[in-house]
C-alpha cells in the first residue's frame, strides 16, 4: 500500500521550475540555460540541423508556447513564418510581442548587412539586417546581460542568482572570448566563400574576408549556372575555404569543392550542430577549430 | 573649437607636472563617456524612424492564373448523387483564365486586438467578396483566444487553408461537395488550448449560416454551430501529426436546389449535420525540410440531413419527408524530392449513401424527377508537380481524371501560377 502511494506521488511531483523558457533557437536556449541554471526549464523549437527561417508552426510547438513565461528569439524578421501564429494560437499573454515575457536578442546587438532599400528580386533579405547575430561571441555577451535582467525582472525571487549567474558567465565568457581570438588570429584577412549568409557577425568578428555565396541571392538554392560562375571566380581569385552550415544541404559546396580543390567546411550553425557544439562555449571552440583546420 | 582644447589639454598634460596631470585623467574620462554616448545614439539610430506610416499593416496580395484543358464543358459540371451546394465548385473555364486575386491587410489593432481582412477580387468583374474579415484576441490567458467577424470556419482541415497554400490546383470533393467549395461565416469562434504537452485544443463556433449547408436563416440566434477538437505531437524530430474532428449542425430552411440535369428547383428544410474527421502527417528528415520532406493528409465527411423536400416550390410545390446519409475521403500524399520541386497524388471517393425521398417512395414522383440525387460514387484521381523558385512563387502542373459526373470522365490538365506579393504571412501546420 505505502509502495503504491509512493510510486503515485513519484508520478506526479513533477519537479517546479520558477520559469518556463520558450527559445526560438538553441543558442538561445542554451544561454537561458547558463544564466537560469536549475531555476529555469528551457525548451529550443528548433535544433541546428534545421533551417529557422523554415520551421512549420507544429502543433507541439504551440502547446510549448503556452507554457512559457518567457520566448527569446532572434527576432530580425528570421522567425516571421512560424512565430507570429504560435503566439497568436497559443492564447499566452504573458509572451505577446511588447510584453516583458517576449525578448528579440537581435534588438540589442549592432546588425549587419542593414538593407538601404528592400525588394524581393534581392531574395529573402531581411529588412532589419542580418539575424543570425548569435555567431559572434561578443554579441552572446550583450544579449546575456539583457536575459539576465529580463529573467530577475520575471522571477523577483530568484533575481539575485540570476544576476550573480550572469557576472560569472560575463567572466567566463570574456576569458573565452580573449582565447578565441588568440587562437583564430591566423584567420584575419582570409578570404572564404559561404553557403548562405549564416556566419556574416562570424566572419565579421574574426575579419576574415567572405568573397563569394553559394546562394545566388539569399534564400535561394544554388544554380548551376551560378555555381559555374564561382568555379571561373575562384580560379582566378581562390578562396580558402568553402563553409556550410549544419542545416544547409552539403551538395553545393561539395560541387565547388571538388571542381577548384578548396577545402569545404562544414561548420555547426548553432549548439548542436556538432558533437563538440553541446554548449555555448563548446560551439565557438569548434567554429574556431574547424575554421583553423584547412590552414594547417 | 573642441579638437583645439583637446589639443591644448593633451600639450598641457605633457608639459605640466604630476598634479595637472590628475585633471588630465579625468578629461579623458570625460571623453570616454562622449565616445560611449555617440556609440550608443549610433545604435539607436538604426531604429526605424517615426512616422505616421510606420503603423502601416502588413500588405500583401495573391496572384494567380490558369490554362485548363477539360475533355468536358466545365458549365456542365455536377457531382452525381449529391444535392448542388450551388457554390463555387466547377473547375475554371476552359483556356486560359485569371483567378481571384487576394488582397490581404492585417495588423495589430492594439495590445488586446489583432485584425486581418482578406478579399477576393473577382476576375469576372462580379466584384470585391470578402473572404476572411475578423479580429482576434491577443490578451487572453490560459490558451483562450477569440475569433469574432467573418473567417473560414474549422470545419475538417483544409478547409480554414487558403487556396494560394493549397498542395493542388482545387479542392477535395469532399469539400465541394458537402461544404459548397470552401466554407467561410460570420460569427464568434471560441478555442481552448489544453495546459499539456501533448498538444490539445477544443473550441466551437456560433455563425449565421450564411451558405450551404445553412440557408442564411432570419433569426436572433446562430444559423449554424460547429464543435472541433484537435490533436497534435511530434514523434521524434522527424514527424509531426495533428487530428481533427468536428461536427456541424444547423437546420436549413427552403434550402433551395436547381438540379443541373433536369432543370428544376427544388428545397429542403430539415436539420443538416456534418462529422469531419481529418489527420495530418508532415515529415522531414531531423525537421529540416530544405531539402526532401512528405505531406500526407487525408479528411473523412459524413453528412445526414433529415426533413422534408418541396419539389418546385414556385410551381408544383409537392412536399414530402426526405433523408440522406452520405460520406466521402480524400488522401493526398506530397514530397519533395529535391528543393523547390514537389510531386503529389490525390485519390478522391464519395458515397452518395442512402437517400430516401418521400415523394418518389409515395408513387407522387419518380426517380427521374430528381435526376442528379440518383445514387452514385464519385471519385478522382490528380496528379500534380510544382516548381516555387522561392517561397513566394509556384508554378504547377496538375492532370486529374474526375468522375464527378455520372458515366462522363472529365480528363483534366491545368497548369497554374501562383505568387504572393508583400508581407507573407505565416501558415498554419
Amino acid at each position: 500500500m505505502r509502495i503504491a502511494l509512493l510510486l503515485i506521488l513519484s508520478v506526479f511531483s513533477f519537479k517546479v521550475f520558477a520559469l518556463n523558457v520558450f527559445a526560438c533557437e538553441p543558442e538561445w536556449a542554451s544561454l537561458a540555460q547558463e544564466l537560469g541554471g536549475d531555476k529555469v526549464s528551457v525548451v529550443s523549437a528548433t535544433t541546428a540541423r534545421q533551417d529557422p527561417h523554415h520551421i512549420e508552426a507544429r502543433p507541439s510547438l504551440i502547446a510549448r508556447m503556452r507554457a512559457a513565461d518567457l520566448v527569446v528569439c532572434s527576432g530580425s524578421e528570421l522567425e516571421i513564418g512560424w512565430l507570429p501564429l504560435l503566439l497568436t494560437q497559443s492564447g499566452n499573454n504573458r509572451v505577446q510581442p511588447g510584453s516583458p515575457g517576449y525578448l528579440e536578442a537581435s534588438r540589442y546587438v549592432l546588425k549587419l548587412e542593414v538593407p538601404t532599400t528592400v525588394d524581393r528580386s534581392m531574395g529573402d533579405v531581411h529588412p532589419g539586417g542580418n539575424p543570425h547575430v548569435h555567431t559572434d561571441p561578443r554579441n552572446i555577451a550583450r544579449v546575456a546581460k539583457v536575459l539576465a535582467e529580463r529573467l530577475a525582472q520575471l522571477d523577483a525571487a530568484n533575481a539575485a542568482t540570476y544576476r550573480s549567474r550572469a557576472d560569472a558567465f560575463d567572466k567566463r565568457w570574456a576569458e573565452a572570448i580573449a582565447r578565441w581570438e588568440k587562437q583564430a588570429a591566423p584567420l584575419k584577412g582570409v578570404p572564404l566563400v559561404q553557403h548562405h549568409k549564416g556566419f556574416t557577425y562570424l566572419i565579421n568578428w574574426l575579419g576574415m574576408r567572405e568573397v563569394g555565396d553559394l546562394e545566388p541571392k539569399p534564400g535561394i538554392p544554388p544554380t548551376t549556372s551560378h555555381l559555374a560562375g564561382l568555379v571561373e571566380q575562384m580560379k582566378k581569385a581562390p578562396a580558402k575555404m568553402i563553409v556550410y552550415s549544419s542545416y544547409d544541404d552539403p551538395k553545393a559546396a561539395q560541387f565547388l569543392s571538388q571542381r577548384t580543390g578548396i577545402p569545404n567546411v562544414m561548420l555547426p550553425f548553432t549548439v548542436g550542430g556538432s558533437d563538440r557544439a553541446k554548449d555555448l562555449f563548446g560551439y565557438f571552440d569548434d567554429l574556431v577549430a574547424r575554421l583553423l583546420t584547412p590552414l594547417q | 573649437m573642441f579638437r583645439k582644447a583637446w589639443c591644448a589639454a593633451a600639450l598641457a598634460a605633457a608639459m605640466l607636472p604630476a598634479h595637472a596631470q590628475d585633471q588630465t585623467r579625468e578629461e579623458v574620462k570625460i571623453l570616454q563617456q562622449r565616445v560611449d554616448e555617440l556609440e550608443r545614439r549610433m545604435q539607436e539610430a538604426s531604429a526605424p524612424k517615426q512616422s505616421e506610416n510606420a503603423f502601416n499593416p502588413a500588405v500583401s496580395a495573391i496572384l494567380n492564373g490558369v490554362y485548363s484543358n477539360l475533355s468536358q464543358d466545365p458549365n456542365t459540371y455536377r457531382i452525381n448523387g449529391f444535392v448542388p451546394t450551388m457554390g463555387d465548385v466547377a473547375p475554371p473555364r476552359r483556356g486560359f483564365s485569371l483567378g481571384e486575386s487576394e488582397l490581404g491587410i492585417a495588423a495589430n489593432v492594439d495590445h488586446l486586438f489583432r485584425g486581418t481582412l482578406i478579399a477576393a477580387i473577382q476576375p469576372d468583374g462580379s466584384g470585391v467578396e470578402v473572404e476572411e474579415a475578423y479580429i482576434q484576441t491577443l490578451a487572453l490567458s490560459r490558451g483562450f483566444s477569440v475569433k469574432a467577424g467573418r473567417f473560414f470556419s474549422a470545419v475538417g482541415y483544409q478547409n480554414q487553408i487558403h487556396a494560394h497554400a493549397w498542395d493542388f490546383t482545387d479542392q477535395p470533393l469532399v469539400m465541394k461537395a458537402f461544404l459548397g467549395g470552401q466554407l467561410n461565416d460570420d460569427g464568434v469562434q471560441v478555442k481552448w488550448v489544453a495546459p499539456t504537452e501533448l498538444y490539445v485544443d477544443v473550441g466551437a463556433e456560433f455563425t449565421r449560416g450564411h451558405a450551404f449547408p445553412a440557408s442564411d436563416p432570419d433569426r436572433n440566434g446562430a444559423g449554424a454551430v460547429n464543435w472541433f477538437a484537435h490533436l497534435g505531437g511530434d514523434i521524434g524530430a522527424s514527424l509531426a501529426w495533428q487530428t481533427g474532428l468536428s461536427y456541424l449542425t444547423t437546420s436549413p430552411r427552403e434550402r433551395v436546389y436547381d438540379d443541373p440535369q433536369s432543370g428544376t428547383s427544388n428545397s429542403f428544410s430539415g436539420a443538416s449535420k456534418l462529422w469531419a474527421l481529418s489527420g495530418v502527417l508532415k515529415w522531414a528528415p531531423e525537421g529540416n525540410s530544405t531539402v526532401n520532406n512528405f505531406k500526407l493528409q487525408g479528411e473523412y465527411f459524413r453528412r445526414s440531413e433529415s426533413g422534408e423536400l418541396t419539389f418546385d416550390p414556385a410551381g408544383a410545390a409537392l412536399t414530402d419527408g426526405y433523408a440522406s446519409r452520405q460520406s466521402g475521403w480524400y488522401a493526398q500524399g506530397v514530397y519533395q524530392f529535391m528543393p523547390q520541386w514537389r510531386v503529389g497524388y490525390r485519390y478522391d471517393q464519395l458515397d452518395s449513401g442512402t437517400t430516401s425521398i418521400g415523394l418518389v417512395d409515395s408513387g407522387a414522383l419518380t426517380a427521374a424527377d430528381f435526376p442528379v440525387l440518383a445514387g452514385y460514387k464519385p471519385k478522382r484521381h490528380t496528379a500534380m508537380v510544382d516548381w516555387s523558385p522561392s517561397e513566394f512563387s509556384r508554378v504547377r502542373l496538375q492532370l486529374a481524371r474526375d468522375y464527378s459526373r455520372q458515366s462522363q470522365p472529365d480528363n483534366q490538365v491545368f497548369l497554374q501560377y501562383i505568387v504572393s506579393l508583400g508581407a507573407h504571412g505565416a501558415h498554419t501546420f
